[in-house]
């Protein structure tokens, strides 16, 4: 016996608010490790400072890898939502790889300063520094298991309604996660050369 | 020992075992109690219905049951820490020693604070929220009621966790809020920190959860016709309370993981040394921990509310105000955290203002104090049980209240700033508000959940040695405060401060009794559950919305979704005599099934914990992809749901009636 319509349509509406109240936990998480950062950014300890380790460039380029996979993240909702499932699951592919390029660029520049002997045990500054970004790429990680799984999940059963009611709340998780890194990438890498 | 062995068992050493007799003998007792307890279940053959009744169950007011047994066993152990600490104070004066070493007595002093706190008062205020939450606004469950039994099960794996270090490790001694640089790895280098840091992430990830999920069922699944302004107050109390629990718990999360960060990948947060500033600590749980106070003590005053109300036969005095001195108090709380720690040294200024603050949140909850008052004032008034606890509560409340705003002035703070007048503050507050209310709430809706009342004489004997207990336990703290005695003292030389410590001592073997009258009180009443039977489904006259269906309620709640026309639309429908369905109302309805989800996510957030605290690295990484698999697959799910037909609907709640 399958559920009626209106059942799922009433699920959507909850499960919709309920994902909107958990990213506004999330940003309550996030602000407090930006403002552990902001607190410990003086405190260097002898290791290197914000303006002597980041690299705004580098930096750059990861925001340039989120921004597009946002993009694509988009138009592959777009597609699925007028059900173009080839071109939707190959944008959704394309939204993963690129947030997965954006992870390796970030973990290249962990294991970089690690290398330089600026790891999270150096000081209060590089703690606060790992946490926040590394909470961030976290969410990241998850986000791409869950696009896997999503894109598994429409290959095999089609675009239902309730897949396409999983993929506009992993869109918001998505676009949440750029959010965060534009206000990373604003007060962590830019800000040190303030 | 070979590197093999230590990656197999981390840093698990023989040496963890408990030494001291006490230790011991609860190390022995509760596994001992927990395989007793298997032991009836197989031999009365239970298992399954343990299974399919309770461990999977989605149904919230099952689900509220389990977090007040598990508040209540936590309770019990909570008090015997408090037995023990008031013991140690009674006796060790001068060169006498009293049982318990400086070490043990701080980890007594801790384990008791975090119990009551996070294991006993959130279990209540889980408990009952669960129970009636769905029931007052005329729905069938939760918005997300997968997600509910998650939460408690990261609760109940929260809590299992945290008494396991009494078996295996010891518990931390760095008080209930774990300041650093005690609790770090310098001052603290064996597992209590750690058990004490892993399972309040795990519980407190879970009323995260809670609070997403009581928010979205207030807003999404009340019955057709309850505005806002319509709601019982204290559906409004749990809005607010979830808003906080949103706000806050985040924070919480944060200050866990980076303090459990420093102890085990050797970060620099909260260190003394390599640029960590523990002072960081201090602001951050402070910022949860004050919203965590109104998260407690809100949905007690969202009890009283009913209660007062139904059992003075009266509307509830000043309902809009009750609002907005809620909503009042949920944007003050977030602006006073600094006045736990006045003697930092933030400046006059920062003191001024937070000083400022806390005097000012002291005025809607005032307002509450007044509007229930104003409720009783020419009302009918019923001295049942709850009435006697909301009673308790005046008194109690507004003492610890009144000395909460004399502390909330800095230059008198600086004199009694950790000493045993604070810990009398926050025991009026709490007790007298937390506890008291939830207490209240149990008697009220007992017969809603099981079908039969609470005996009302041994609840009332209850509430009178609980608040006879709390004066003579409390009052000597307020003296010896100001006296000068601090807190988590376990030893001193002043011999004039002995008497008081024994009085205070003597009113926790009061409370004792008031507890084991409690407990006498649900014995007797089970026992007696026949004569105690609420027949109507409306023992005392109700007026909302959960004492129009038939007690115990049914799973479903609501065979006929309610339509409501105004405040305490139950009650008014009585004096219009309208409150029956027709056969025609009776439609389909959706329910979700069992789902062994949450108990599966318990465990294996448990698992990963205990790995964590040990640093057993191989279980870490197959128990956190195991709570992810769980969950993944949970999501993927699109067949959770099952069908009651109307026709079973309509014969169930006509025999339910007659019955």
């Amino acid at each position: 016996m399958s559920v009626s319509r209106e059942r799922v349509v009433e699920k959507y509406a909850k499960a919709e608010l309920g994902f909107w109240l958990y990213l506004m936990t999330d940003i309550i998480l996030f602000a407090s490790l930006f403002a552990t950062y902001m607190v410990l950014r003086p405190n260097i300890a002898g290791g290197m400072s914000s303006s002597e380790l980041f690299d705004p460039t580098f930096a750059l380029a990861e925001t340039v890898l989120l921004l597009m996979s946002s993009f694509t993240c988009g138009l592959a909702v777009l597609f699925l939502r007028f059900r173009y499932k080839s071109t939707g699951l190959t944008l959704l592919a394309v939204t993963l790889l690129l947030g997965g390029m954006f992870l390796f660029l970030e973990m290249y520049e962990f294991m970089e300063f690690i290398h330089e002997g600026q790891s999270w045990q150096t000081s209060g500054f590089l703690s606060g520094f790992f946490a926040l970004v590394a909470t961030h790429g976290l969410h990241i990680t998850i986000g791409i298991l869950w696009g896997l799984v999503l894109f598994w999940y429409i290959f095999k059963k089609g675009i239902t309604a309730n897949a396409m009611r999983r993929v506009s709340l992993f869109s918001l998780f998505w676009h949440f996660l750029d959010i965060v890194w534009i206000f990373i990438f604003t007060i962590v890498y830019l800000g040190a050369f303030v | 020992m070979s590197d093999f062995v230590t990656f197999l068992i981390g840093r698990m050493s023989f040496e963890y075992l408990p030494t001291d007799p006490a230790t011991i003998g609860a190390a022995i007792g509760m596994p001992l109690g927990v395989l007793a307890v298997a032991a009836l279940i197989t031999y009365f053959k239970k298992w399954k219905w343990l299974w399919q009744q309770w461990v999977t169950t989605v149904d919230a007011k099952k689900i509220g049951t389990m977090y007040i047994v598990v508040a209540i066993l936590m309770l019990l152990r909570g008090g015997a820490d408090a037995l023990m600490l008031r013991l140690q104070t009674a006796v060790a004066v001068g060169d006498a020693k009293g049982p318990f070493d400086a070490d043990m007595f701080q980890q007594v002093v801790t384990a008791h604070g975090t119990l009551m706190i996070f294991f006993v008062a959130m279990g209540l205020v889980f408990g009952i929220i669960n129970w009636v939450l769905p029931l007052l606004i005329g729905a069938r469950d939760m918005a997300f009621p997968v997600l509910n039994s998650i939460s408690f099960w990261l609760f109940a794996s929260g809590m299992i966790l945290n008494n396991f270090a009494l078996v295996f490790g010891g518990f931390s001694n760095g008080g209930w809020l774990g300041y650093p640089p005690l609790t770090g790895l310098e001052y603290n280098p064996g597992p209590g920190v750690d058990y004490w840091i892993w399972s309040l992430q795990i519980a407190g990830i879970g009323s995260l959860l809670s609070g997403v999920n009581f928010f979205t069922t207030i807003i999404k699944n009340r019955a057709p016709g309850m505005t806002l302004m319509k709601m019982p107050i204290f559906t409004w109390s749990v809005l607010v309370t979830s808003v906080l629990i949103m706000l806050a718990f985040p924070i919480l999360t944060v200050t866990l993981a980076l303090l459990g960060f420093d102890r085990t990948l050797g970060t620099h947060f909260f260190t003394s040394d390599s640029g960590g500033n523990p002072m960081l600590y201090i602001n951050l749980i402070w910022a949860w921990g004050h919203p965590e106070v109104y998260i407690l003590v809100l949905p007690a005053f969202g009890v009283f509310s009913e209660v007062v109300a139904t059992y003075s036969k009266k509307k509830l005095f000043g309902y809009k105000s009750m609002v907005i001195a809620l909503l009042a108090i949920m944007f003050f709380s977030f602006i006073v955290w600094q006045h736990h720690f006045f003697t930092m040294g933030a400046g006059a200024n920062v003191n001024a203002f937070f000083g400022i603050m806390t005097a000012v949140i002291a005025i809607p909850t005032g307002v509450k104090i007044f509007n229930w008052l104003f409720t009783m004032y020419r009302g009918s008034i019923h001295f049942t049980a709850p009435m006697f606890w909301f009673l308790a509560f005046v008194v109690t409340f507004t003492i610890g209240g009144v000395t909460g705003v004399l502390m909330a002035v800095p230059a008198l703070d600086f004199q009694v700033h950790n000493t045993l007048f604070l810990v009398a503050h926050f025991h009026n507050v709490i007790i007298g508000g937390v506890v008291f209310g939830l207490f209240a709430g149990i008697t009220h809706w007992f017969p809603k959940i099981f079908g039969f009342k609470l005996h009302d004489g041994l609840g009332k004997l209850s509430a009178i040695l609980w608040q006879v207990g709390f004066i003579l336990a409390f009052i000597p703290l307020y003296i010896l405060g100001l006296m000068g005695a601090v807190r988590r003292l376990d030893s001193y030389d002043d011999p004039t401060w002995q008497p008081l410590f024994i009085v205070s001592g003597i009113g926790v073997v009061v409370i004792a009794l008031g507890m084991a009258a409690l407990i006498m009180q649900i014995g007797y009443s089970i026992w007696k559950r026949n004569e105690l039977k609420d027949e109507t489904g409306d023992p005392w006259d109700g007026r909302t919305l959960e004492w129009s269906v038939p007690s115990p309620a049914p799973h479903y709640n609501f065979a006929v979704t309610p339509t409501v026309t105004e405040r305490d639309d139950w009650w008014y429908r009585k004096q219009r005599n309208d409150t029956a369905y027709l056969k025609s109302d009776y439609v389909d309805i959706w329910l979700p099934k069992n789902s062994a989800v949450g108990l599966l996510v318990g465990v294996g957030a448990g698992m990963a914990g205990f790995a964590i605290i040990w640093h057993l690295w191989w279980l870490l990484v197959p128990a956190l992809l195991f709570v992810v698999l769980v969950i993944i697959r949970q999501t993927m799910n699109d067949d959770d749901d099952a069908r009651v037909s109307a026709t079973e609907l309509f014969h169930e709640d006509n025999l339910g009636r007659r019955a």
